[in-house]
């Protein structure tokens, strides 16, 4: 009885967290009419594939969507890259001077975007990345960094030191102990941090309209706005459609790289 | 260890794709002996209307090698904060569509050129002055200027389930002798039966609405004193609209109070299935209407009501240029070519909103019985500039004050008395910050 109740409790989730992806399927295959019947329907009476045609037919979505992929990718392989080292030097060498480094790491989390929106257009604009894929990936991997940096140094917090002191005393350096024995156990917080970067890079709309004016070099996320109008009002079929095919990129890069989202690897590292 | 090698390979693909692609930069200088290039910041949206943007700049740039204009689609939600970095960083585009209300802000602050002069003769005076006050704002340094050229504005009209109105054998209105708020009121219980109502005012954004439609009893809603400070006011001649819809709802309940919540289109599907028979709305909605309403449904436009007088208030879409555009004489030929009359009659068949330009007006396009735009053209007649638009303030008066107050109003929860008290009150304390 209690596992038939987990049962349940366990499709409930999964129905809820798979709606907004079956309506918006539901909806990219419904003509006009359908969508505005007064009593909506889950399948489509008379489906249709004209919501994919238009959508595809007016917008460069292949190319945005390639152009976000690069982004999104070149973003959290950065993030990831510059947050391991300094989440291992803050995790590890505690004193004043890391303290004041989580701390500015915090507050910089505070400060509203919009305040911080047209000095950064400034500098890019100075530095001649306005209007160009390295200048967008500049700016998501500054928003990106801080809470990286953040996520990843509590994983390697969850590194028993003991592990490290073990190794220097069978004879590894400093650097092989790194590599060797705190980097495989790191795997789940760098992928977990790779998706978190991804999916921000990936989604991100401000930055990028503010950025990206040449329209060869617009990402998903301003190609998708296109099919919406003043307060509200959308072409629903398209927006759908788009929408669709712009969630499948990340749920593949998700479906690869969550194999090595696991836990317990450290269980009983430390014993006796 | 796949994984690794793949990541380390699309990475490498990815740098490479991310920093071989970008673009030429915002400005838009040509070097001697190449074509002037010019961008053109378009909120175009439905299907028909970026289709015949996209045409007439295909169209410009074919006849006129030596001016490009490069198509960049924007999105009205945003326009506004995009353009404020933009502008800051002198990389705005050098032709931009924005509305009315928008382009205050912008003058003041020295971004938009003033384009009295500019203006070619021929399109100046084929679109109104009526239109033409709606882009007329101080420069901020005591002057005024033109800071935008106007080109499609909306109307509020009445769209009817054609099957209840000939049921309820009320008169039919037409834009020579449209109801009167009396009429459309009993027009409205008539067509009241059962679970059926006479109309559905969707409140969700009830500011634009409510103010536009005060001025059919002469309601402004703001006044400005001799001392040259504006105020808001909410007297007899403001309250007028808003106890009518009220009663309406309330006292005849021949309004769906269901509806209060929603967004301008999102009555449709009760609409279709006859829960209610009249919607007021902007011309506009009558595209969602043609393409959404199922077969056999029959609707009509009516015009909007009538009370003291037919006005309503009105705010214009704009092509503006940036005040740091490079080729501003260029950006006006375009500007001048994209908005003659046979073009501004493309725009607006492709937006179902109104063309400011006279000659536009009567093309057999905007003329025509299908799907209303008879009523609808015809209704621009009513269009004044709408008492809002030049108000420092109005913006956050409209998001922080009027908004909140006209839900609850309506929503039955505050007397008039209240939402008069508070729009007035908390609306100064508002537009005194601006006014300092």
């Amino acid at each position: 009885m209690r596992r038939l109740s987990q049962y349940v409790a366990l499709v409930a989730y999964i129905v809820f967290l798979a709606f907004p992806l079956v309506w918006l399927l539901s909806t990219a295959l419904k003509t006009p009419q359908e969508m505005a019947l007064a009593d909506p329907t889950w399948i489509p009476r008379e489906p249709t594939l004209a919501n994919f045609a238009d959508a595809f037919g007016e917008q460069d979505l292949v190319g945005a969507a390639v152009r976000s992929l690069g982004v999104a990718l070149a973003s959290s392989l950065i993030t990831v890259l510059i947050s391991l080292p300094a989440a291992y030097a803050i995790a590890r060498h505690r004193g004043l001077v890391n303290r004041i480094a989580i701390g500015w790491v915090l507050v910089s989390q505070v400060f509203p975007f919009i305040l911080i929106i047209i000095p950064l257009f400034m500098i890019l604009r100075d530095l001649e990345l306005v209007n160009t894929l390295p200048g967008l990936v500049v700016v998501h991997v500054t928003f990106t960094l801080p809470f990286a940096l953040w996520m990843l140094q509590g994983y390697v917090r969850a590194v028993p030191p003991e592990l490290e002191e073990a190794a220097a005393v069978d004879g590894a350096t400093r650097l092989r102990s790194i590599v060797k024995v705190v980097a495989p156990l790191l795997a789940p917080g760098v992928v977990a941090t790779l998706l978190f970067a991804f999916i921000s890079s990936w989604n991100e709309f401000m930055f990028a309209l503010v950025i990206l004016q040449n329209p060869d070099v617009m990402t998903l996320p301003l190609t998708l706005v296109r099919f919406t109008g003043p307060e509200g009002v959308a072409r629903l079929g398209p927006l759908a459609a788009a929408s669709l095919m712009a969630t499948i990129p990340s749920l593949i890069f998700f479906a690869i790289i969550q194999r090595r989202l696991k836990s317990g690897l450290m269980a009983g590292a430390v014993k006796g | 260890m796949r994984i690794t090698s793949a990541l380390a390979a699309a990475a490498i693909v990815a740098l490479t794709a991310a920093c071989g692609s970008g673009g030429g930069g915002g400005s838009s200088s040509s070097a001697p002996g190449e074509p002037v290039k010019i961008n053109f910041l378009s909120l175009a949206w439905q299907k028909e209307s970026v289709a015949a943007n996209k045409q007439l700049v295909d169209e410009w740039n074919k006849a006129n090698p030596n001016i490009q204009v490069t198509y960049v689609q924007g999105s009205w939600d945003n326009v506004n904060d995009q353009l404020v970095t933009q502008f800051a960083g002198g990389t705005a585009p050098d032709v931009i569509h924005n509305d009315s209300p928008a382009l205050s802000g912008f003058a003041t602050d020295g971004y938009l050129l003033d384009l009295k002069d500019k203006v070619p003769a021929e399109l100046k005076s084929d679109i109104p002055q009526a239109a033409w006050d709606t882009v007329t704002f101080g420069d901020g340094k005591g002057g005024q200027g033109v800071y935008g050229v106007p080109f499609l504005q909306e109307s509020q009209v009445i769209i009817a389930n054609k099957k209840l109105l000939d049921a309820s054998k009320v008169r039919i209105p037409t834009p020579d002798n449209p109801w009167t708020w009396d009429e459309f009121s009993e027009a409205a219980k008539k067509m009241t039966e059962g679970d059926s109502f006479g109309v559905a005012w969707p409140m969700k954004s009830p500011v634009n609405k409510t103010l536009n439609l005060a001025l059919n009893f002469g309601g402004t809603f703001f006044q400005t004193g001799a001392d040259g400070k504006t105020t808001v006011k909410v007297g007899p001649e403001e309250r007028e609209v808003l106890q009518r819809i009220h009663d309406q709802l309330y006292k005849d309940k021949s309004a769906d109070t269901d509806a209060l919540g929603m967004g301008t289109a999102d009555p449709l599907p009760a609409f279709f299935k006859g829960k209610f028979a009249l919607l007021p709305a902007g011309v506009f909605l009558r595209q969602q209407v043609a393409e959404q309403a199922p077969d056999g449904f029959e609707w009509v436009t009516l015009p909007g009501p009538k009370g003291t007088t037919a006005q309503q208030g009105a705010v214009s879409q704009t092509l503006s240029i940036a005040q740091d555009s490079k080729h501003p004489d260029e950006a006006m030929k375009f500007i001048a070519f994209f908005l003659n009359g046979p073009n501004q009659a493309k725009l607006a068949k492709g937006d179902w909103l109104l063309p400011t330009s006279q000659s536009a007006a009567a093309d057999p396009a905007m003329t025509t019985e299908e799907n209303g735009w008879d009523v609808a053209t015809a209704s621009a007649k009513n269009l004044v500039v709408a008492p809002f638009l030049k108000v420092n303030g109005f913006d956050e008066w409209k998001s922080k004050v009027a908004t909140p107050v006209l839900q609850e109003f309506y929503a039955n929860k505050i007397t008039i008395e209240e939402a008069a008290k508070r729009l007035v009150d908390e609306g100064n304390k508002v537009l005194e910050r601006y006014q300092r």
